[in-house]
């Protein structure tokens, strides 16, 4: 990163309401993304998707996010009010969920909702918007984007449904593109097409990547950078080349407890859980 | 039916499986043949839609819409499928949270077969079948939800292994488990096997899981074989079909050239 980076995060915090006290789901956690492809990995539980979800201001009632600094391109995230974020949503930061069937309109056709997203934040006649859709369903590599603009989501396959969340989220040009779990519903194919996508849109417009991720080798294959999360704390970050050279034990056994394609493991490793990873003051 | 070591477990010949009639009627597994031995484990590997789900529903009859020949230790299997055949054949489900009643407790998931199949000493038998799987006895009268999505797959497990079954039948047993919570029930399943000298059908999407579990593997593609391979063959990374050699790629990472040159195979 040469220059100031895009997005801050500084001792930030998730607690949500409980009979015995608040549970702290993200906790005191601090990373700076710019523009790359960082992989936030871990298991459930580990507060990755709430993560994702705070910086946008998408945490559920009655969650509270609070946090020293959390600041998108010199702008206080949490500072700012609803209308504020509002106009960051989207338009500057965008969110690709994990599944599109559960994120698509079901009764409008998918093109249609992409031009939508499209008006939503630029001045646009409709039949600009209809353009503007279609050229992005081609840059998704959709091979007929005026056939698959007129199908509604069950018509789709879930391959050409999560390309179509992609360019729906796209289309305003975001400078940071925040994708939970975009790929693990799909076939392995699939998954390395739809990243293939991402990939050329960080490099060719310069967009910042979050990846969230259960996926430890399919990250560190894709991402620049990654951290690794458990307990709602950052446990590693490390560059993605050098993992293999991690030094946490949780990392390591995150890595030791997968089966191999490439040699026979005879027993795999199971993690030996440390209360301590948890409970470690915020660093 | 007895089996005896060394001999043919699983014999699948020419099987098809049809959903649907006339015009809107699908193959979803289109002449498949292949054999596991007794006390081999053996893989069916394809992604979504190849039909392999629908090879081990058609085993353990519940899919009825098939065509061709099915043995289990060599006796053949018709449409419906008697006692002697479930305690022969037990399955084991992907999604543990799924394939447990919620009403019921541990004691009474376990209990049913052992009731079904007309048993003596149900006590003793859940005992034992919960230590198999390493699951504690103060589990017993717990309830699904109170359990782990790992807890749930050994009780999962220990529901099959409680009439002692020659053959497990494994549908995706731990894709919906973190990577730790995985490595623990594989482990789990490579002991058990050896132990009881148990034979396997693993269907799985990942090529990890097959390449540690299994002796040999089918891949699967529209309801066809593609082809059949040792793991040896897969780890050397020697597949024959293009189909296979791409699927072997697309699951090593991602890799920007190779997903350039992705083919659609029909």
């Amino acid at each position: 990163m040469t220059q100031r980076p895009l997005l801050t995060v500084d001792d930030l915090w998730v607690r949500f309401p409980g009979r015995n006290g608040p549970v702290e789901a993200v906790r005191g956690i601090g990373f700076e993304v710019g523009r790359e492809k960082v992989g936030i990995v871990g298991e459930s539980g580990s507060g990755k998707t709430l993560t994702g979800r705070a910086i946008l201001r998408l945490v559920p009632r009655p969650g509270q996010v609070t946090a020293r600094r959390l600041e998108f391109d010199g702008i206080d995230l949490l500072g700012i009010s609803e209308r504020g974020i509002r106009r960051i949503r989207g338009r500057r930061i965008s969110m690709v969920m994990q599944d599109p069937k559960f994120s698509l309109n079901p009764v409008m056709p998918v093109g249609k909702q992409i031009a939508e997203a499209y008006r939503a934040h630029f001045p646009a006649s409709e039949r600009e918007a209809r353009e503007r859709a279609l050229d992005m369903l081609a840059a998704v590599r959709i091979r007929d984007p005026r056939r698959v603009y007129d199908l509604h989501p069950h018509e789709v396959s879930g391959g050409m449904g999560q390309r179509v969340m992609i360019a729906m989220m796209l289309i305003p040009e975001p400078d940071l593109l925040i994708a939970d779990e975009p790929t693990s519903a799909l076939d392995v194919t699939v998954q390395l097409k739809v990243l293939a996508i991402l990939d050329d849109l960080v490099t060719q417009r310069g967009m910042g990547l979050i990846l969230i991720s259960h996926d430890l080798p399919l990250v560190a294959s894709f991402c620049d950078r990654l951290l690794i999360m458990y307990g709602g704390r950052i446990l590693e970050t490390c560059r993605a080349a050098e993992l293999h050279a991690a030094r946490h034990p949780y990392t390591r056994g995150l890595l030791e407890s997968l089966p191999r394609i490439d040699r026979p493991v005879r027993e795999l490793a199971t993690l030996e859980r440390d209360p301590a990873w948890r409970d470690a003051p915020p660093g | 039916m007895s089996a005896r070591a060394g001999g043919t477990m699983i014999e699948v010949d020419r099987l098809s499986v049809t959903f649907g009639r006339g015009r809107v009627a699908l193959e979803a597994v289109r002449e498949v043949s292949f054999r596991v031995e007794a006390g081999a484990a053996f893989g069916l590997v394809g992604e979504s839609g190849a039909g392999k789900t629908s090879v081990l529903r058609a085993l353990a009859g519940l899919v009825t819409d098939w065509r061709g020949h099915m043995a289990i230790a060599g006796t053949a299997l018709g449409r419906r499928r008697d006692r002697g055949f479930y305690k022969l054949v037990q399955m084991v489900f992907q999604d543990p949270y799924g394939s447990l009643h919620p009403r019921h407790t541990v004691d009474r998931i376990l209990a049913e077969p052992v009731a079904i199949h007309e048993l003596d000493d149900a006590e003793g038998r859940i005992r034992r079948a919960l230590d198999t799987v390493g699951l504690g006895p103060a589990f017993r009268f717990r309830y699904p939800h109170q359990l782990s999505g790992g807890e749930r797959q050994r009780v999962a497990i220990a529901r099959a292994l409680i009439l002692e079954p020659r053959v497990l039948l494994l549908d995706e047993p731990t894709s919906s488990l973190d990577v730790s919570v995985q490595a623990e029930i594989l482990n789990l399943l490579m002991r058990l096997r050896v132990e009881r000298g148990l034979t396997y059908l693993l269907v799985t999407h990942n090529l990890a899981v097959v390449a540690h579990m299994c002796d040999r593997l089918a891949v699967m593609n529209a309801g066809r074989v593609v082809e059949e391979l040792t793991v040896d063959d897969l780890r050397a990374r020697r597949p024959r079909r293009p189909y296979t050699r791409q699927l072997l790629q697309a699951s090593l990472g991602y890799d920007r050239e190779a997903a350039a040159q992705l083919e659609t195979f029909d």
